[in-house]
């Protein structure tokens, strides 16, 4: 059995694969969240893993529509099943995905001691994607989304989300 | 079916967070401010979520091609297995917490456990689920906290709040027919073990949150086996309308 802490993407469908954007965060694709665990075909038909991120994450059911569109555009049938094992990790996001996830607004999720530390209230790292201060502190453990928490910035007052981290 | 006992055990599971979810799902728009509001419908989406994958799971043991929605929506009042715990109503925040907090607790434990079931879908759920739900936990723990180590009406509500909920805990550590099949084949997870330490980590949070740990020892108990308070009537009402005035309608 090969583990799918190391996702099996065939290298030729990764094009259409990047097509797919998360529906909540419109700038991170389906690769840089790390939700795909493999994807791929034979005889024409593109079997895809998916992992949901949090378990009542409502984008899971468009993503797997969004999937099989996409791949219904390029000629190919796509079928796609729901795994939970081994469970998602926000260690599985792509460098590339924080940092577009940064610029959109997003403070992408600090390692999992930091992390702790932060939503304890007993360190200020989380950084305001406005202005960069680290001087800002937590409003809300839970956010818009099952992935958030909200946070203010205690220099330029802007609030914003932070993706928590999961491990 | 050929796998009844497995199939009642995740039941047994998977009603806890159904039902509760509902509870919580009915404070959507009513939280005492945005951001409890918020709180309390994510969690409940939460227990959702992991209600969907343990019902698509038993779903398959019926062989009949029973669906999540079937399992969820069809069923008699009797024939689910949640605590009664979960089904209390949402009298006021404090309770909401207790609730919660109470049911967090057993929760947690619960899901440490069933990462070592000889089941794999079992075991893929709680991994996933032991994430989620020690998030929960910290949230309930700590409003137990800022409302017992409050002002002293804070502190006087959440306390009559806890000796209330009080007499539904030890439901959680009595075992079922299907549980102690569970338990015997390595799947299920010997709940009456889980007590001693519940009831320690319970007491040490309500210690630090100013608040007394009640020493009654009288205990109710039924919802395990079908037996539901006044309450969950209502709750299959307002859950199942949908399915029952449009079967096998979909969104």
């Amino acid at each position: 059995m090969t583990s799918l802490l190391e996702p099996n993407i065939d290298i030729a469908l990764i094009p259409i694969l990047e097509t797919v954007a998360d529906p909540e965060i419109p700038v991170l694709t389906v690769l840089d969240l790390g939700v795909i665990r493999e994807a791929v075909e034979e005889n024409g038909l593109v079997s895809i893993k998916l992992t949901p991120t949090y378990s009542g994450c409502p984008a899971m059911d468009v993503i797997g529509d969004d999937l099989k569109a996409a791949f219904a555009k390029n000629g190919m049938k796509a079928e796609v099943t729901l795994i939970l094992s081994p469970a998602w990790s926000t260690d599985w996001m792509s460098e590339a995905g924080k940092r577009k996830m940064e610029a959109y607004g997003i403070a992408a999720p600090l390692e999992e001691s930091a992390d702790k530390a932060v939503l304890l209230g007993n360190a200020k790292l989380v950084k305001c994607t406005n202005c960069g201060s680290t001087n800002t502190h937590l409003v809300s453990q839970f956010g818009s989304t099952a992935c958030k928490a909200l946070f203010k910035c205690d220099d330029c007052q802007e609030p914003f989300d932070y993706f928590k981290c999961l491990k | 079916m050929k796998n009844e006992n497995l199939y009642n055990y995740i039941l047994g599971i998977a009603d806890n967070s159904l039902i509760l979810g509902q509870r919580l799902g009915e404070l959507c728009g009513h939280g005492p401010n945005l951001e409890t509001d918020i709180a309390m419908t994510n969690i409940n989406l939460d227990l959702i979520g992991q209600a969907r994958s343990y019902y698509q799971y038993a779903g398959k043991l019926t062989g009949q091609d029973k669906s999540e929605d079937d399992i969820a929506f069809l069923r008699l009042e009797r024939e689910y297995r949640n605590v009664l715990l979960v089904e209390q109503p949402n009298t006021h925040f404090g309770y909401v917490m207790v609730r919660q907090f109470l049911f967090d607790m057993f929760h947690f434990m619960l899901m440490e456990k069933l990462q070592h079931s000889k089941d794999e879908t079992l075991v893929a759920i709680a991994n996933k689920g032991i994430k989620e739900v020690s998030y929960h936990k910290r949230f309930s723990s700590d409003w137990i906290k800022r409302l017992g180590d409050g002002t002293a009406e804070s502190n006087a509500k959440i306390q009559e709040a806890i000796n209330d909920l009080w007499r539904f805990t030890d439901e959680f550590f009595q075992l079922t027919e299907a549980d102690k099949a569970m338990v015997e084949v390595g799947i299920g997870v010997d709940v009456s073990k889980l007590k001693e330490d519940y009831y320690k980590k319970v007491s040490e949070v309500l210690e630090e949150a100013t608040l007394q740990t009640p020493e009654n020892k009288y205990f109710t108990k039924g919802g395990k086996e079908g037996l539901h308070t006044e309450h969950m009537g209502y709750i299959l009402a307002e859950l199942q309308y949908m399915q029952r005035t449009f079967p096998n309608m979909t969104w």
